[in-house]
């Protein structure tokens, strides 16, 4: 039953079919303007440290989901291993999902509660929400949580992502961007 | 037939055209909308871009269809159906209260359920119309619209079963059925639900 019962959330998506997650090719890939290139298996990702946290999730369009729990790894965890060099100012977010992506600057990247989820709610990340990892930003509206991460490319400046080349908001600021506030 | 003189024609081949397109769209953008909204169903179908097209070019289709209909069909039948419906006299307002009372072509629970499908159509297609602009110009986003779009879904949900269980398994009334595929209904069925149409002669063709 509670697959059929509305969870709150809708699925967004934008390509003809969800990526499928493949644990033992998967790969995680860290570029652009790094000191060390990184590729991660999704092994070595569960092994850097993990965190947890409960935040709440906002739809531009006008929905919510409340009290999300959320399992993964800070961006400061994430990065550290690439070291970022001088110059470096933002970070393109690319999903297997084509043609999505999104950025932010390093600064949004490294707030207290923006992480890269494998887990929702106790379980790992489920396919139609980015298995198997997601961007988890509570600030900003979900066009800026991609899903289905496989590649962190670092730049000097954010590039515009898929939505924000059809009209909407860079900086996604729940409640102060796109009309709302 | 309605030439037979144990039938009587119900329902004109104008309002037959306006209920099947109207049942027809409402199931394709039901469908088509559960999918774009139960997360389960979005994984199972994928190609969302596909089923969003469906579901707007769908809504396009319902508008354009009903509106060819009234343009091309009978319209002063229309007009006088639309004022049938519109007229809730003392025998509707005692048999809402569930106190036996002679009911003409519609009774008041068709009555009720002809003014709430209208109303939502409405409501669906203006709630609709702001979630296609509002995804191309925030000023017209606003966080209710979804509300109300996906609220209306679930009413309508109740009504269309109510309505699909008198048409199709409540034995008094399913005859009804026949009315809206055919055109004509058994005169002896039509005296018991709906004696003030028929009436102690000949009854008014719609």
């Amino acid at each position: 039953m509670r697959d059929i019962v509305p969870s709150g959330w809708r699925i967004y998506t934008v390509a003809a079919t969800m990526p499928v997650f493949n644990r033992t090719t998967w790969r995680l890939r860290i570029d652009g303007l790094v000191e060390r290139p990184v590729t991660l298996s999704y092994e070595q990702l569960r092994a850097l440290p993990r965190v947890e946290q409960v935040s709440d999730f906002h739809c531009v369009t006008g929905w919510s989901v409340k009290n999300v729990h959320w399992g993964g790894v800070r961006f400061r965890d994430l990065l550290a291993a690439a070291r970022p060099r001088t110059g470096a100012a933002a970070l393109t977010l690319v999903s297997a999902e084509k043609p999505y992506a999104d950025s932010l600057t390093l600064d949004q990247a490294k707030l207290a509660d923006v992480l890269l989820a494998y887990e929702m709610d106790g379980k790992p990340l489920r396919r139609e929400h980015g298995a198997p990892v997601r961007l988890v930003i509570p600030e900003m509206y979900g066009y800026k949580n991609v899903k289905w991460v496989e590649r962190i490319t670092v730049t000097d400046q954010p590039e515009p992502g898929y939505w924000e080349q059809r009209g909407y908001d860079t900086d996604a600021w729940v409640g102060r961007s796109n009309g709302y506030g | 037939m309605a030439t037979d003189k144990s039938y009587l024609l119900r329902f004109s081949r104008t309002e037959r055209a306006f209920h099947w397109i109207h049942a027809s769209a409402f199931f394709v953008l039901l469908g088509s909308g559960l999918i774009l909204y139960l997360p389960r169903l979005s994984e199972l179908v994928s190609r969302r871009p596909l089923v969003k097209a469906v579901h707007i070019d769908t809504a396009i289709a319902w508008a354009v269809a009903l509106a060819l209909v009234v343009l091309l069909g009978d319209r002063a039948g229309l007009r006088r159906t639309v004022h049938e419906l519109d007229l809730f006299d003392s025998d509707d307002r005692l048999w809402l209260r569930r106190i036996p009372r002679p009911q003409g072509r519609f009774n008041a629970g068709q009555k009720l359920n002809a003014a709430l499908t209208a109303s939502f159509a409405v409501l669906f297609a203006v709630s609709g119309f702001f979630l296609w602009l509002g995804e191309r110009d925030h000023r017209f986003r606003f966080a209710s619209t979804i509300v109300l779009h996906d609220g209306l879904m679930y009413v309508s949900l109740v009504l269309l079963v109510g309505h699909l269980y008198l048409a199709l398994i409540y034995p008094a009334t399913r005859h009804a059925l026949r009315g809206m595929t055919t055109g004509s209904v058994r005169r002896d069925w039509a005296q018991r639900h709906h004696a003030k149409w028929v009436g102690p002669d000949e009854p008014m063709q719609p």
